[in-house]
Formats: C-alpha cells, structure tokens, sequence
C-alpha cells in the first residue's frame, strides 16, 4: 500500500509572498519537547487576536475553508529559521500539501521529512488556481504523488517537479535515517582513510 | 589538467562519503553544533531507535536560545524555558557530549563561541539545527542551517543527505567609508537581490572589501547570508582567518598548526572557475543601511525614503510592501533619519562580538543615552562579556544608561523575557526584523552597532556620520 494515496482537498489561500517561519510558528512556541500540539499555534499572530479569539478575517478561520488540507501560498514559502516546528505545526493543523511558485531551501528539505508535500507550480497555473478559488473558495483540488499530478478544480491536470528520491521515500514510508544507516561502513572507511 | 573549481566545490567534494545514481549526496559532517531549542525532538529519535550519537568528539553543545540574560540567571522563571535546558543537559550526558551549559564561563550563542573556542575551522563541513550557522562560513567552512530530522541524521551518522547547491559569487569591491560596516554591506547585497535571490545557492562573498574586513566582520556578512535565501555563505581564509583561529583553545596545536596553513591556503576558488551567479557590489558608494520593511530585503540607505507601493508594478510585491508598512506604521515617502523610537537593541550573532560592542562603546562614551529609550547591551559570549569588562566597555554601557546583560539570544528572538512590547519600535543589530521576531507586535528596524549606538544617543534614527564629525 503506498503511504501517500492520492487525495481530494479544498484549498485555503494565503496569498502572501515571503511567508516567514516565524510567522508560521512564532518562537515563544519553540520552548517544547516534543512535536505535538504545535497545529493550534499554527500563524499564531495572525490568526487570533489578543484575547484568544478567532481573527474572522483570516483564510485559515473561514468557515468555507474548514477541514482543508491544501494551503496555496505566495512566493518564497517558509524563508527565515530552520525551525522543523513549521512543518510540525501545518501538518499538526492537518495540511498534507503546500502549493507556491516556490519554496525555502529549509523549509522545502524540513517538509518533505514530515509527509507535507511540497508543490511547485508555475506562475501562470498559480494564478489559475486563485482565479478558480475566488469563483467557487469551496473548490478541490487532487494532489496524486506517484504520478506527481495536480488536478485543479477545472480538471486541468498540472505535473509537478518531485526528485525521485524523496518521491520514493514518501510513497514507501522509507525514513532518510534508515537509508543512511546503509552506509554505514562507508562512512567508517571515509573516517578511516582521512585520518 | 584538472578543472578549476569554487571553494565551495572543493568542500563538496572532499565530503562527499557516497553518491547513488539519482539520489542526493551522503555528505560528511565535521563538526555539529547543537542547542536547546531544535534538538531535544532529535535525540528522542535516537533513544527511539536505541542509537548512539556517532561521533560525540565531533559534537559541541550549549544553551543560547531561552536562556535569561539577567543577573543571575538562575532561576529560570519561564517553566518551559527551563524544562527545555534540563532536557539539554540531561541529553549532553546522556549521550556523552560536550555542553557549554548554564555554569560554563564559556557558554554563549553557538555561532558565537564556535569561532571563539576554535571549534571553526577552514574546510571543515559544519551543521547545527539554526539557519545561522552560514556565519561559520566566514573561516572558509561549508557551514549551513539543518532541521531537527537531519540533527538527528548527524547525531546518529555524522552524515546528512544533501542535493548539491549552485554557487553565487558575491564581489565587493573598494573600501568603506568611516561610518559604514560590514553589516551595511550585507544589508545592502539583501536589499538587491532580495530574501529569496539565494535560494538553492551558496554565496562566496569575495573582492578587496571583503579581504580587507576582520574575521568578526566577515562573520556578520556570512551570518545573514540566509536572510538572502542562501543556506551556507563563505570568504576564503586568508592570513586574517589563519592569525584569528592561532592559539584558540580547540585550534590544531604545535606541528599540526604548522602544516594546517598550508592545506588552508588551496581552499579558494581556482582561476577560471565558474560561478551560476554573479553579483558585484561598490563598497566605495555604500552609506549606512537600515530596514525599513518586514523582511531583510526590505532596506535602503539611511538617509532614503520609505518606497511607495504605488510604484510598484509586480502585484504580490506590491501586496507584500503595503502590508509591511502597515504593521511598521510607516507612510509611503517618509524618511526614517528622525523618527523616534523605543528600544536599541546590541546584540545576537550578527553583532555581538567583541569589535562590535567596542564600536557600540565608543560611540558612546561621555554621551548618554536618550531619555525615551532603553538599550539593552547583550554580548554574545561569557567570554564577549568577559572581555567588554576587561575593557571597562560594560562601564561606559552602564554610565550612558544602557544595560548591560549577560550572554544569549535574548531580544534577537525574544524567547527568553527580553522582547519588545506590541507597537514598540527598535533599532536592532540583529538579523530579522520579520513581525513579532523581537515580541508580538513588536516592530524592528535592523542596522549596524554604530547605527545602533547613534540611535541610542539621540533617541531617534541617526545617521551615525553627523556624531562621528563632532
Ligand atoms: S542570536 Fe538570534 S539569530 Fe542568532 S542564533 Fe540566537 S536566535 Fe538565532
């Protein structure tokens, strides 16, 4: 069975370019342990206001837009820290895929490590997509992996760019530590001949 | 004869252990940096899967990111904060690594005492889970930012899965004027080419001005290098690079320190080697730079005015600048020379380090600081700290009327108590002025120390020229 089966999503905008890491988890949420619990702080600032309560204008809050698992952002997706808590935090508020023109090299590599795909489409079929969201915010979009499709609402199928490694390791559950742990005696003859 | 090759390429390839038919490089680490904040997620992944950390002699941990920068800092009032060191140091002997915790008079932010305590060195592949580590670059090191997944591959392997970068030439030519600084020229680079002109690169910053910065200035450019999208920036070493690392505690010692030059001088980019970008940059027509936007490519010379979005014709970017001069409260149009502010920030691990707070100090001396801020001087070190009171530096800080803390992140990312209050304004030498990053709500106008200093000295944005003339 693979472990990434092709799905069927709504789609929330969040038509912003440059979209920090900070603002996808600010950092006085970074004080934890584990990975849990980091969806309910997803965008903390933007999506609340100061008394806790839903921000009624942001994406993520919109009733339309409840129970999606597709964020369509703007360029430069997940720029500034490292932090791995921003994809902790889309995939713990139930996002399995990020659609934008492009992405940061960290949060790109941070992404794909948490099951949370990474779909770069260009500019052209970006727009498409939010002309096709603004006519009908409760459109859905099919994200299938292993034939690395996109089917926008309008049924135009779009292929997007996966390298076959991390292609392969999501569709089989294989894990990068595993992988690397193959190599194991190499890394010790590398260790080996420069010392 | 061989191809010439970038600095870069040289590194790459000299720590490339494996390299399968359409799958990433498995990549050597020499040296992995650890703190609190992006690791303890990692060694939960080993205690898992029953592993060891592979290599702990090549391993160096502290505590920089929640730490309280008061005296004392113990205790620790924030429970989370202090839980998240415990787990650190219950980590570091758990798994046999070396910590520089809360007692270590050596302790302080990783990309501060990594060059400090000569753990960086030219040539070497250096990790940690904080996309500053391109500051480590500075020494002729491939040194980038991982997540906690790859923390955990190294702890585990001492080897990361890596798709090879391109390179990026960045070429800065001539010489500064007085009052301007090497975190000038990198906001400058910033403002051109943007927080994504990067991506997917590695910057060599190179040409007279870089040759002729110190190896702290070369760090401060090398540091924000990221900030341009570009996991890993570097300066090839030089007798500046080799004359810093000289009798650090953990730099190669006797006949090992005299043959190591001689490896060091080939780490450079050979003649003819070709770059996939280029970018040249006039040190001579740089003035003082200040962000006046939401990101580190938002910035202009000090003297500029805020940009209007109406002349902007790409829509998104358009979008983008309006809805950060909406959260600075900025107009289109205005200048920043003059516009007051609330908070001078000196400190984290772009401008921390010992050059830095004597620039800060001497500014400063038989002057005091405005009525209407407070300025919070955070060295980047124990040792920083240690030095700057040698000097007598904490002295004139404290006269003018600034505080003078002990070492950490501290308002840099304002984990830790030290952060900005919503709507306050502050002049930072750090590296990210994106919104809440110094305290929620909190709005942040990155400079250099002696923008920084001038600034504290007059209550409003100054153009540190007009005091260094009287
Ligand atoms: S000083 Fe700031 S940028 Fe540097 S490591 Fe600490 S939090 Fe990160």
């Amino acid at each position: 069975m693979s472990h990434f089966p092709p799905y069927t999503s709504r789609v929330v905008p969040l038509l912003i370019n440059d979209v920090d890491t900070d603002q996808i988890i600010p950092a006085r949420f970074l004080k934890v342990t584990d990975k849990l619990g980091l969806g309910q702080n997803l965008f903390a600032d933007w999506r609340y206001n100061a008394d806790g309560s839903p921000k009624s204008d942001f994406m993520l809050n919109k009733p339309e837009h409840a129970g999606a698992e597709v964020l369509l952002a703007g360029d430069n997706f997940g720029c500034g820290s490292s932090r791995e808590h921003a994809p902790w935090a889309l995939r713990g508020f139930g996002f399995r895929a990020v659609i934008s023109t492009s992405f940061a090299d960290i949060f790109r590599s941070n992404a794909l490590k948490n099951g949370l795909l990474s779909v770069t489409v260009d500019v052209a079929v970006h727009h498409e997509l939010c002309v096709l969201l603004e006519e009908n915010p409760k459109a859905t979009v099919t994200i299938d992996l292993a034939s690395q499709s996109l089917a926008l609402p309008n049924g135009k199928q779009i292929i997007f760019p996966v390298d076959n490694f991390s292609k392969t390791c999501l569709l089989n559950g294989v894990d990068e530590l595993g992988y690397l742990m193959q190599f194991t005696d190499r890394i010790f003859e590398f260790e080996t001949l420069r010392r | 004869m061989n191809e010439p090759k970038t600095l870069f390429e040289k590194i790459w390839d000299s720590h490339v252990v494996a390299q399968e038919p359409d799958s990433p490089a498995v990549l050597y680490i020499d040296l992995h940096l650890v703190h609190e904040v992006t690791s303890p997620q990692a060694f939960d992944g080993l205690r898992k899967r029953a592993l060891k950390v592979r290599r702990p002699d090549k391993t160096v941990a502290t505590v920089d990111h929640s730490i309280p920068t008061l005296t004392p800092v113990l205790p620790i009032a924030d429970p989370l904060a202090a839980k998240q060191i415990q787990q650190m140091e219950r980590n570091a002997s758990e798994f046999g690594i070396r910590l520089y915790g809360l007692d270590s008079p050596h302790r302080g932010i990783v990309h501060v005492i990594g060059p400090e305590l000569g753990f960086t060195q030219p040539g070497m592949t250096i990790v940690c889970g904080d996309s500053h580590t391109s500051t480590h670059g500075a020494f002729g090191a491939l040194a980038f930012g991982i997540g906690t997944s790859e923390v955990e591959h190294v702890l585990a392997t001492q080897c990361l899965l890596q798709r090879k970068p391109k390179t990026f030439e960045v070429r800065v030519e001539g010489t500064l004027a007085q009052g301007v600084s090497a975190k000038d020229i990198i906001l400058a680079l910033l403002a051109k080419i943007g927080v994504g002109g990067g991506t997917g690169h590695v910057f060599e910053y190179c040409g007279s001005a870089i040759r002729s910065l110190s190896m702290e200035q070369r760090m401060t450019i090398c540091n924000m290098s990221i900030e341009g999208g570009a996991r890993a920036g570097m300066v090839a070493p030089d007798d500046v690079t080799f004359a810093y690392i000289a009798n650090r505690e953990y730099a190669p010692k006797g006949k090992a320190w005299e043959e190591s030059p001689t490896h060091w001088r080939t780490l450079k980019t050979d003649e003819g080697a070709r770059f996939d970008k280029t970018i040249t940059i006039d040190a001579n027509s740089l003035s003082p730079m200040i962000t006046y936007g939401t990101n580190p490519g938002m910035g202009m010379a000090i003297s500029d005015r805020v940009p209007d979005p109406a002349r902007v014709s790409d829509t998104s970017q358009k979008l983008a600048l309006e809805k950060s001069l909406k959260y600075m409260g900025l107009q289109p149009g205005q200048p920043l020379l003059g516009k007051p502010v609330d908070v001078v920030f000196i400190g984290s691990c772009t401008n921390s380090r010992i050059s830095d707070l004597r620039q800060a100090a001497a500014l400063l001396k038989d002057r005091k600081v405005a009525p209407n801020v407070r300025v919070l001087v955070v060295p980047g070190s124990q040792d920083v700290k240690r030095q700057a009171e040698a000097e007598n530096l904490h002295r004139v800080f404290t006269d003018a009327g600034a505080e003078w803390r002990e070492a950490g992140c501290s308002m840099c990312i304002a984990m830790n108590g030290d952060q900005l209050e919503p709507g306050q304004y502050a002049v930072s030498t750090s590296n990210r002025n994106f919104e809440g990053r110094q305290g929620k709500g909190g709005r942040t106008f990155l400079a250099s120390p002696l923008t920084a200093a001038a600034t504290a000295v007059t209550g409003k944005i100054t153009d540190v020229r007009t005091l260094l003339k009287d």
